[in-house]
């Protein structure tokens, strides 16, 4: 009953953030600052997302084999991989690195 | 060779406005690999102690990849129910800025907006601002949300249904196909100073602050990031521009 009462909250929570932002007026987010912030704003969000993702266990900062899988990624990134490559090179270099290391 | 014809015509239509195919392809990339990582939440979800329904709501209700990772994390931890839909629902409030961008690209007639928005995420974000007109921005908004929508809440059934199956799922590595998704969406972003300073400022932020400040909040701080890279180079800009100086400087 718990997780079903935080999957309902959540669930309305994220789609009312989603909607609001849609529903702003245009005339209010065309403001040059404003549009550049918006711009800016996927930026910083996605970085530390991605930083935490890679980096994070709960609370704690650790380096392990996701790392080594993201930074493989990053390298396929730099040589223009298709998406879907990217995303299986950071899969496997961290399952390759788990079963040598684990 | 007739393949690079295509790809020699392909650059040719690019040079007057993006050409269809090429929006639906770039659309579909990200869908489908996307979409299949929706495999890496049923397996967490279920393996988080997750009921089947309850895994697929999720998919179907929240569908921001990012949060539904978090409440999961937080009900397997043991956390309870509002502190969990907290954490995911701040990691949410990122989507309310990419709505407030999305609705100047697409300028979305009022009555679509409430169906528009439940594919307002990172991935649709992406593709949609990458695009260099309108009609090519409603495109790849609509390819990259339909397809990645459909596969993620397919995948999602299929994980949660495997999940027993896999056995331990770290050791497939599939914890690492999230942020190699972000990496990949947030690459072509990357082009000037300013994005760059604030990428980095931002993982400075969303890193220090992980081991103070509760789930969720470390990423609204380092969001921070935006503003005050646009607060400096305001200040250089003003100090740059001198009374004396040329106007053509600017």
């Amino acid at each position: 009953m718990n997780t079903w009462l935080a999957i309902g909250v959540t669930a309305l929570g994220c789609y009312a953030v989603k909607l609001a932002g849609l529903l702003v007026p245009a005339s209010a987010v065309e403001r040059p600052l404003v549009k550049k912030l918006a711009a800016l704003l996927p930026v910083a969000l996605l970085a530390a997302l991605t930083a935490q993702q890679t980096f994070a266990d709960g609370h704690a900062l650790v380096l392990d084999a996701r790392a080594a899988g993201v930074a493989a990624a990053a390298v396929a990134l730099l040589l223009r991989a298709p998406f879907l490559v990217v995303v299986a090179v950071a899969v496997v270099v961290t399952a390759g690195v788990r079963a040598l290391t684990g | 060779m007739a393949q690079r014809q295509t790809a020699l015509a392909d650059r040719a239509a690019e040079d007057v406005g993006k050409p269809d195919s090429a929006v639906v392809r770039d659309a579909l990339g990200v869908g489908v690999a996307v979409g299949l990582s929706g495999f890496a939440f049923g397996v967490t979800s279920a393996g988080g102690g997750l009921g089947l329904l309850q895994t697929c709501a999720l998919s179907l209700l929240v569908f921001t990849g990012a949060s539904q990772f978090a409440l999961v994390g937080a009900l397997a931890a043991g956390g309870n129910p509002f502190t969990a839909a907290a954490g995911a629902f701040f990691l949410g409030v990122r989507n309310a800025f990419y709505g407030l961008r999305l609705s100047q690209l697409l300028a979305l007639p009022r009555a679509v907006r409430p169906f528009a928005a439940q594919w307002v995420i990172d991935e649709t974000t992406a593709v949609t601002v990458a695009q260099p007109d309108r009609r090519s921005a409603r495109l790849g908004f609509t390819v990259t949300g339909l397809s990645l929508y459909v596969l993620w809440n397919l995948t999602t059934l299929l994980g949660a249904l495997g999940a027993r199956a896999l056995g331990d799922t770290d050791a497939w590595g599939l914890d690492a196909a999230g942020p190699a998704v972000f990496l990949a969406l947030l690459a072509p972003m990357l082009t000037t100073f300013t994005e760059r300073a604030v990428a980095v400022l931002a993982v400075v932020l969303g890193l220090g602050l992980l081991p103070v400040l509760p789930a969720g909040a470390p990423v609204l701080v380092a969001a921070l990031a935006a503003p005050l890279a646009l607060f400096v180079q305001g200040l250089r800009a003003r100090s740059a521009r001198r009374p004396d100086a040329p106007e053509e400087d600017r």
